[in-house]
């Protein structure tokens, strides 16, 4: 089916989210719509979905146009979509998944779960899927789940179908396995909006590529284009991908993690056996997809989980079972996962998130008294230091773009005297510009001589930071290596396959 | 190096590699053992075992099954109370072993173990009040029945809304909103068919009124459940003492449903009349339970519902409209809490009377939570509630030295126990009680 966008424009109050985009996907075609997070492109496509209304322009199917009032519309139309979350309902089976919304029926409303596994089974022998009907969706893997609901669109003849950053989660055989996917779909005559950031995927997949910056198409480029162009065309300027830094000069600081474990209230092994070393001066980053023991490693080290053993030794000192507070006065700093959720809080200001975790005695405090005097200083310098862009340091965290959130939490937590630095998925989120910024923050606290943790499901920013690299698969670590191991090991290794 | 040693929590002999070796290091098998149940079961036994076994009532007891009216007279079963409570606690003791045997299988204790668990428990308790009298079987199960009704209907209201994602805290409102329009309608219009649907109306409008509030405009479920509970109280009571109890013969006096014996299945003993012989709103009850749970389950509407109040984004992506979905399902509810009010009065008094409903609202919520959100195990906690009431006023009548106030205080403990240890873990719908914001 060919789909063509024609002048769509949608607005949230004063910020033009897309501005007169046209767009046209011939049937059977591979589109990939490039662009920056915050560039508009998942906005474009709940436009299409149905799931917000363009404030002016047309969609057309097959040159006649269409108006959608829901996803319904639109699914009955003929487009389909795999959301970056998915839209599974975990405790539903795969085949009460697919047909929800359109179930098979017996006796007009009795569920015919017969026939439903019997579509699943042919969409997924169709594809090569392997997916068992009767399975619960939250005990199967990222991957399956996702082709779970391409089978949800397939199933509902979607011969449009868009996929938003479908990458994100896979490991990258998984991303290899989907690419095939995508082409047989596509050679089956399905067209394909493939909506990504990730230069290599484009290059790998596409049959055209359209990209968008700040709401607009800026430009299209063939998949023959190197990865500098696309970079380019994507960010507006000249960028440089490569983290400069030389070769670590190690300190006496030390950071040992010796056969950590830990278990979930079921006793199911969360962390298993996790031992490292990093030295002070050096990055250690941590690999792996996401949910493979990543955040729980973060958070047995600060302090944040029960049930754990072994030892996380920081200078020669246990913090095993020590308090978070004792962990954070040992000299660790932190940068959490989720920003939005555990390192700032939206309703205070900037300074206020400055001083969160030092809100009692020196330098923010005097018994119960806040000196507002020094934190508007330093908040004052902290905004100019990290390049903060911010209205002052009243404003409420929760309005500045994400870059800036970020930006608040490296500047509370870089501003004590380290021991340790941690920073789990730095850069998720973030503009190539607040990308730069940060990564060369963290290097240049490598520098500072700290041991520095990094963990990260981007495998291109993991091996650009990392002096070493530990893979992490179902909480165990499955080797560490050097920083120079070849994408296919590391991808194997992610895939729990040692090296 | 290979190391042996005792594992921390299990005591279990563990071998491990040292990982220098550049072997993986074998998984233990650590899925901890839950004590939990056994321990409950166990305790439960003994003490029922040593009280009213071992230092039992000597005395006879007879179980009598029918009535001399009855079209089939079965002979009281007649016993030695202590004996009776003996073989019932060693009864109770080898299901606590076969639980203890199970969890050390690291097995779940399965339901159809502890539902008779909890059967032996309440016989032998029965058995030993009745210590020296007679126990009337039927009467016991037949109030039980009654007492349960309303909190039945009020359960199914509970189960319906949050499986759609809506806490329904307003069932108390509703139960006392559906009693009044009952008893008011079937007075004046003199019809208890237009009493039963004015029930589910006045059930239904406060249904309204709380998905109004909460899922056009997003305020706290909970709080709105509050409110309306408050505000039905005071509406009728202010109609009951401005109206109602100065005319009580025009507008106070409905009447009740007649009952409807079924023929030849209501002269089965024992469970005859238990069972067919009751009013209209008790079968409504036997048809509800089963039909929600088709509803919910096996039909398009239900996975529908249950997907809205699990992931109401996702069942939006698919087409489903999460506010309408939320809107109706929860008025439906409404209807049949009303329906349980209307069981109060006219299916059962014949009279409004104030703050009739007398907390049976929470209760029904009590056995949702009890019942897993599922409408049969609702169904059975809110039965299981309804015979500890009507033991009591039997145990009142049979003179026990029990204290009737402690009687009346195990419904409460036996949720506390259960909700904390014995259900385990349950886990609701995902998004119950969050209201859906679309972007």
């Amino acid at each position: 089916m060919k789909l063509e966008l024609r002048g769509i424009t949608k607005r949230f109050g004063a910020l033009v989210a897309n501005d007169h985009i046209s767009l046209t996907i011939e049937p059977g075609e591979i589109h990939c719509l490039l662009g920056e997070n915050g560039a508009g492109k998942s906005t474009l496509m709940n436009v299409l979905y149905g799931l917000y209304n363009a404030d002016e322009g047309q969609i057309l199917l097959d040159d006649t146009a269409v108006t959608f009032s829901g996803p319904g519309d639109a699914m009955a139309a003929g487009i389909g979509m795999v959301h970056q979350h998915f839209m599974l309902i975990p405790v539903f089976t795969v085949a009460e998944n697919v047909m929800l919304g359109h179930e098979p029926t017996r006796a007009g409303t009795l569920l015919d779960l017969p026939a439903a596994r019997a579509l699943v089974r042919e969409i997924s022998q169709r594809f090569g899927f392997e997916v068992d009907p009767d399975a619960l969706v939250e005990d199967l893997p990222v991957g399956v789940q996702q082709r779970v609901e391409i089978i949800k669109a397939l199933a509902r003849d979607a011969r449009v179908l868009v996929l938003d950053e479908p990458t994100a989660v896979l490991t990258p055989q998984e991303t290899d396995e989907l690419m095939v996917i995508m082409r047989g779909l596509a050679a089956s005559g399905t067209s394909i909006v493939f909506i990504t950031h990730k230069l290599r995927e484009v290059r790998e997949v596409a049959d055209r590529i359209t990209v968008m910056r700040l709401g607009k198409i800026v430009g299209t480029a063939s998949p023959t284009s190197s990865t500098s162009e696309l970079a380019e065309l994507m960010v507006g300027r000249a960028v440089d991908l490569t983290v400069k830094k030389d070769e670590p000069q190690f300190t006496a600081k030390e950071f040992d993690v010796a056969h950590l474990t830990a278990l979930d209230a079921l006793g199911n092994h969360l962390l298993d056996d996790v031992s490292f070393t990093i030295r002070g001066g050096e990055v250690l980053a941590i690999a792996g997809v996401q949910g493979n023991g990543q955040t729980e490693l973060t958070e047995a080290i600060l302090g944040l989980r029960s049930h754990v053993s072994g030892s996380i030794r920081l200078n020669g000192t246990e913090l095993v079972g020590s308090s978070v507070r004792k962990v954070l006065d040992a000299g660790v700093g932190f940068v959490p996962e989720d920003r939005q959720k555990d390192g700032i809080i939206g309703e205070f200001t900037v300074a206020e998130n400055l001083m969160l975790d030092r809100s009692t005695g020196n330098p923010f405090a005097s018994g119960l008294n806040i000196k507002f005097g020094y934190l508007e200083d330093f908040a004052s310098s902290a905004i100019t230091e990290f390049d903060i862009r911010t209205q002052g340091t009243d404003t409420l965290a929760g309005r500045l773009s994400g870059g800036n959130q970020q930006k608040v939490v490296l500047a509370r937590e870089l501003s004590r005297d380290l021991q340790l630095f941690i920073a789990s998925q730095p850069t998720r989120g973030l503009d190539v510009g607040s990308i730069e910024f940060v990564h060369d923050r963290i290097i240049a606290t490598r520098d500072a001589g700290i041991p520095v943790l990094i963990v990260s499901t981007e495998l291109d920013e993991v091996v650009s930071l990392a002096d070493r690299i530990a893979v992490m698969y179902r909480g165990k670590i499955v080797g560490i290596v050097d920083a120079t191991t070849s994408r296919t090991t590391l991808g194997e290794m992610m895939a729990g396959i040692a090296a | 190096m290979v190391e042996s040693t005792l594992h921390e929590r299990t005591g279990e002999e563990v071998t491990t590699v040292n990982a220098t070796q550049g072997l993986a290091a074998p998984v233990a098998i650590d899925v901890p053992r839950s004590w939990k149940t056994p321990i409950v079961l166990g305790v439960l036994a003994l003490i029922w075992l040593i009280c009213f076994g071992i230092f039992g009532d000597a005395r006879t007891v007879a179980f009598g099954w029918s009535d001399t009216s009855d079209a089939i007279v079965l002979p009281d079963f007649v016993v030695n109370s202590k004996t009776f409570c003996l073989t019932i606690g060693i009864l109770m003791l080898a299901i606590a072993v076969v639980a203890t045997w199970l969890a050390s299988q690291r097995r779940k204790v399965p339901m159809w173990l502890i539902i008779p668990f909890g059967v032996l428990l309440v016989w032998s308790l029965v058995g030993w009040v009745g210590a020296g009298g007679r126990v009337p079987v039927e009467f016991l199960l037949t109030g039980a029945l009654a007492l349960s009704t309303p909190v039945v209907f009020g359960a199914l209201s509970g189960v319906i809304g949050e499986r759609v994602g809506v806490v329904n805290i307003a069932i108390e409102g509703q139960l006392l909103i559906g009693a009044f329009a009952a008893a008011v309608t079937g007075s004046i219009t003199g019809s208890l068919t237009l009493g039963i649907i004015a029930a589910m109306i006045g059930g239904a409008l406060v249904s309204l009124v709380l998905a109004a509030f909460s899922i056009v405009y997003l305020v706290d479920q909970v709080i709105v459940g509050v409110v309306l509970n408050a505000l039905a109280i005071g509406i009728t009571n202010f109609l009951y003492a401005s109206v109602l109890n100065d005319n009580s013969a025009e507008y106070n006096f409905p009447g009740t449903l007649p009952f409807l014996p079924i023929p030849f299945l209501s002269d089965i003993p024992v469970i005859g009349g238990v069972l067919f012989n009751q009013r209209i709103t008790t079968y409504a009850m036997f048809v509800l339970v089963p039909l929600v749970y088709v509803v919910l389950f096996k039909t398009k509407w239900g996975l529908r519902i249950r997907a809205v109040g699990e992931h109401p984004l996702a069942a939006d992506t698919v087409g489903i409209n999460v506010k309408r979905t939320r809107f109706w399902t929860v008025t439906v509810a409404g209807m049949i809490a009303g329906l349980g009010g209307g069981a109060l009065t006219i299916g059962s008094v014949g009279a409004f009377v104030r703050e009739m409903s007398a907390g049976q609202g929470y209760i029904a919520l009590a056995a949702v939570i009890l019942g897993r959100w599922n409408p049969w195990l609702a169904a059975c906690a809110a039965l299981l509630f309804g015979f500890s009431r009507n033991f009591r006023i039997w145990a009142g009548q049979a003179g026990s030295t029990i204290p009737s106030d402690l009687i009346a205080m195990t419904p409460y403990l036996v949720t506390l126990i259960a909700v904390a240890g014995l259900v385990g873990h349950a886990r609701g719908p995902a998004a119950a009680g969050r209201p859906y914001i679309k972007q």
